[in-house]
């Protein structure tokens, strides 16, 4: 049977890193584990297609990367041999037989957990967790991040050092140490859900789906742990923004913004399986940030048009969410949420407190804002004022275009 | 976060350039080396091109029907681009640190450390917009 491309592609990427989890415990070094995985899913993409994928597909992964490792650990044996002639180190070609419990599920999440380890910075961490974690190849990661390949060798090359010198077990953190770094894991998979969307020039056809990536990874560690709030929260939140990706942009990839989104092209599978995914969620009862900021998307999902958008419900989160997090970002769409409510004054007034606030100075998001509330209320010669400094500021070219567009707009009037 | 760290200069700049002593030459050949492969060796280089003397420099006009017109004639106090680095940081304080490396770089005594432009490049739509 010649299995379909897509098919094979989803398997090898499910199996990656069970497989490495595998090789690790036999050989215990994870950089040259990592490689000898990635030539073997080389070798897979290569014969699979034509040979038809083995009754094994796991075991058979295993056994060549495996073989890679021996081929790997005899000429470094040898080399060390030639540099100092010191003993042999023997026991590295016959690990002891490994004591352990953990099954091949808790492999992908130790993986995750190394991979966004705090030694790392995060664009260290997000490649390292795309390659071992998510079975992409170098090049498509460089693709996506629009950099030329050997730069994204480099950096995973790099973060593997990071780790061997940071001296990271391969285990799962202490149930201390658990919350705080499954957090930190959390917050690289949500970048990696946000590069889809702010890598998205370039070329589209070679561009890698990152978004979908982030969904597929989040999926896996929901799997890994259902009875997490937090985990389901941010799946629900990816599901809940990606479903209105078709209606964010228009044909000459310009901005559309929520209330002016042809809301048939949002996708209605998406979006019930995130409400579906947050109901549960909340149902725990350990509310977090993702699970609010899910709960935010689903109200605008909710509603069929624009000015059926449950504003007074969309203030009460963002009051949540300010007391939970300090993230100016939250105060400012609060500030957003307060106008729609209760009107633009109200709205502008506690865009004053962020002006003194001073961890937005300068932010075009700020001057954006600002700019739409004026607008709302009539001012719109300060409204242009605004827009033209937002445009300014922002370094988002498909954004600076929107920005541009709405004071012309309202300077043609 | 994406950044161009602009490296220019007059044509009076460029001419002074073409008579650096050898040893000043080798010395800064050496310093271009070292730096691009430490960029490309960190995984932050993106792109990094040095360009042609401004005696090559036209400037291109359409005339009425799009054919082009050239030119070759510039004021004195134009600022010619000499060379360019593209880096993939985190920050806007790591590019600044590389440009400052590249502005103390080396050269002739009467030298002077060289202004670099930084700016970020444009990158793709915002993650959320309401």
């Amino acid at each position: 049977m010649t299995p379909e491309p897509d098919n094979f592609e989803h398997l090898l990427r499910e199996l990656a890193p069970q497989v490495l989890g595998a090789v690790i415990r036999r050989f215990h070094e994870f950089s040259a584990a990592e490689d000898a995985v990635q030539e073997a899913l080389l070798a897979a993409a290569m014969q699979w297609p034509q040979e038809g994928i083995p009754d094994n597909p796991r075991a058979w992964l295993t056994q060549v990367a495996s073989r890679r490792m021996t081929d790997y650990l005899r000429s470094e044996i040898a080399r060390r041999r030639r540099e100092t002639e010191a003993a042999l180190e023997m026991d590295q070609l016959a690990p002891p037989p490994a004591v352990h419990t953990e099954t091949d599920q808790d492999d992908t999440l130790i993986l995750l957990f190394m991979c966004c380890h705090p030694a790392l910075t995060t664009s260290s961490a997000i490649a390292l967790t795309l390659r071992a974690v998510g079975g992409l190849t170098t090049a498509e990661i460089a693709s996506a991040f629009l950099v030329p390949e050997p730069t994204m060798a480099q950096r995973i090359s790099r973060a593997k050092s990071s780790i061997k010198d940071s001296g990271v077990p391969f285990s799962l953190p202490t149930s201390r140490e658990r919350a705080q770094r499954l957090g930190a894991v959390l917050h690289v998979l949500y970048l990696i859900f946000n590069e889809g969307y702010t890598s998205s020039s370039g070329p589209q056809l070679q561009r890698l789906e990152l978004s979908h990536e982030a969904i597929r990874l989040t999926r896996a560690v929901h799997h890994l742990l259902p009875d997490d709030a937090e985990v389901a929260g941010l799946l629900a939140l990816m599901l809940l923004t990606d479903a209105r990706r078709a209606a964010r942009t228009g044909p000459d990839g310009d901005l559309i913004p929520l209330t002016k989104q042809d809301r048939s092209l949002w996708n209605q599978k998406q979006i019930s399986e995130g409400i579906a995914l947050l109901t549960t969620a909340l149902s725990k009862g350990s509310i977090g940030a993702y699970q609010l900021q899910a709960a935010i998307a689903a109200v605008h999902d909710e509603a069929v048009r624009a000015e059926d958008t449950d504003w007074p419900q969309i203030l009460a989160l963002y009051e949540l969410l300010k007391r939970m997090s300090g993230n100016p970002m939250v105060m400012l769409n609060h500030a957003i949420a307060t106008a729609m409510v209760h009107g633009p004054p109200a709205g502008l007034e506690l865009l004053h407190a962020l002006d003194t606030d001073g961890r937005l100075k300068g932010h075009h998001r700020l001057d954006a804002v600002r700019a739409h509330l004026l607008e709302m209320a009539g001012d719109h010669q300060a409204a242009i004022t605004h827009y033209r400094i937002a445009a300014s500021r922002t370094t988002s070219l498909p954004e600076r275009n929107y920005l541009m567009t709405q004071a012309a707009r309202l300077s043609d009037q | 976060m994406k950044y161009i760290l602009m490296m220019t200069g007059t044509k009076a700049d460029f001419a002074w350039y073409a008579k650096w002593s050898k040893t000043d030459l080798q010395a800064q050949l050496a310093f271009m080396h070292s730096f691009n492969k430490e960029l490309k060796e960190s995984g932050v280089l993106v792109a990094t091109e040095g360009l042609a003397f401004p005696n090559q420099a036209k400037l291109v006009r359409a005339a009425a029907d799009g054919t082009p017109i050239t030119d070759g004639v510039f004021p004195e106090s134009k600022e010619f681009l000499a060379g360019y680095w593209i880096v993939d940081v985190e920050t806007p304080e790591q590019a600044y640190q590389l440009a400052a490396r590249v502005s103390a770089g080396p050269g002739p005594k009467d030298r002077g450390n060289q202004p670099i432009e930084v700016r970020p490049v444009m990158s793709g739509p915002p993650p959320e917009m309401l």
